[in-house]
């Protein structure tokens, strides 16, 4: 015969038991042998199985490659460590550009803005240049001895320009020449110095041509930086920079 | 980034402590080294993967039993044991020791014994005796690692031990012929 109490027995022995229920188990297996015996038969084929089923080891090297395939699913720790880092840099970066390109226009201004005054200077003085002559072959032996470097000046005979002169000009502490040109009323300054890094930089399409109502273009060739500023049209600054261009002589 | 990073270390601090024991449920279940081995790499990385939506709070043992007994059940061994165990049946919740003298069963029996009956259990069993007796875990658990109702755990429990006696009990009138 099978006590009523069987079917509790595995919860009793599972710890699945609590409160009331519990004491009910305990209380009858003092009072019923069956149950009891039954009870530790259950407890001890427990323990047994427990200790049977413990019966399987992974390999070390298995659970270092278990270790390490967990290790691979990570992000790079240099990514993660400095990813604050990259990203405050990163914005830091796009907050330089925009003021590094400003900065650079700005300074671009500043440079082009003193050669137009030099242009103007040049204009209101009496003597506007120290050496006049339409004849490039007069004009351009003017600059030797004065000038580390020398230049092409092109044949305006056949052209609307007159060249009027020229003159010693300084610029950011390097010597240079200027030469003046006339087309209708209007002058046109030519200034021609040796190329440096910073001038190739200068920018001739800047907003001064608006500020200043000039027009202005500069290119480099030769090693040598050309910049033409005046108030005259912009092709007829456009035309004087590509005769200059093509002088070979 | 930050977040996949703490994610993996928290991951790797609370499952590889149990890797062993998971390892050791995985070969009952496999039969075979290799193919444990393959199982418990697998479910290593699939619950790595899914990690981020484990919630905090909940079972995570019971969670990482459960993806290592899904990736079983897809496995070919897996499949196959889905065919060829029967269902469980409700009334047949408990019954029973078997007829042999249970004291003098048990003390007869030795470790091999039960290892043999326990590899000859139908997997449903093994692993509800495994999960139960061998891991210690809570009928509660088990369900939720099976996927099954506590009650059924109960009746599978009684049923799978119920078993592994009758086993035994062949095993010792085998020994004594």
């Amino acid at each position: 015969m099978t006590c009523d109490w069987v079917p509790k027995l595995d919860l009793y022995v599972d710890g699945e038991l609590s409160g009331g229920e519990l004491k009910e188990v305990e209380v009858h297996l003092q009072t019923c042998p069956t149950c009891a015996a039954d009870a530790l038969n259950r407890l001890q084929l427990k323990r047994m199985t427990q200790s049977a089923g413990r019966r399987f080891s992974p390999r070390p090297e298995f659970r270092v490659k278990v270790a390490q395939s967990i290790d691979a699913a990570k992000p790079p720790r240099w990514a993660w460590r400095w990813a604050p880092v990259l990203a405050a840099a990163a914005a830091l970066v796009l907050m330089l550009i925009p003021a590094a390109v400003w900065l650079q226009y700005s300074r671009s201004e500043q440079a082009l803005g003193e050669l137009a005054d030099l242009h103007v200077s040049t204009l209101a003085s009496a003597n506007p240049v120290d050496v006049v002559s339409s004849d490039r072959h007069t004009v351009k032996p003017w600059f030797q001895g004065k000038l580390p470097f020398t230049f092409n000046l092109p044949d305006v005979e056949t052209s609307p320009f007159k060249l009027i002169g020229g003159r010693l000009a300084y610029f950011q502490q390097s010597p240079g020449a200027q030469l003046l040109f006339d087309v209708g009323k209007h002058r046109i300054s030519v200034f021609i110095f040796q190329n440096r890094a910073e001038l190739s930089r200068l920018n001739s399409g800047s907003s001064l041509t608006t500020k200043l109502a000039f027009n202005t273009e500069s290119w480099t060739e030769g090693g040598l930086w050309y910049f033409v500023v005046g108030d005259a049209s912009p092709s007829d600054v456009h035309d004087l920079s590509e005769l200059l261009r093509s002088a070979r002589s | 980034m930050a977040d996949r990073r703490t994610d993996a270390e928290s991951f790797e601090t609370l499952a590889m402590p149990m890797f062993t024991s998971l390892y050791n449920f995985a070969h009952w279940l496999a039969h075979n080294r290799e193919e444990a081995e393959d199982l418990v790499q697998e479910a290593y990385l699939k619950a790595l993967k899914g990690f981020a939506s484990f919630q905090q709070g909940t079972n995570f043992r019971a969670w990482m039993y459960r993806i290592l007994r899904n990736t079983f059940l897809t496995s070919r061994s897996g499949l196959g044991m889905k065919m060829t165990v029967p269902l469980d049946r409700e009334e047949d919740a408990v019954g029973p020791p078997t007829d042999t003298p249970e004291a003098a069963l048990l003390a007869r029996a030795d470790q091999q014994m039960l290892q043999s009956a326990l590899e000859r259990l139908p997997v449903q069993f093994r692993e509800v005796i495994l999960l139960c007796d061998v891991e210690e875990m809570s009928y509660r658990e088990i369900a939720e690692i099976i996927g099954i109702p506590i009650g059924t755990v109960m009746s599978r429990l009684s049923r799978a031990r119920k078993s592994m006696r009758e086993l035994l009990a062949e095993k010792m009138r085998g020994a004594s012929k």
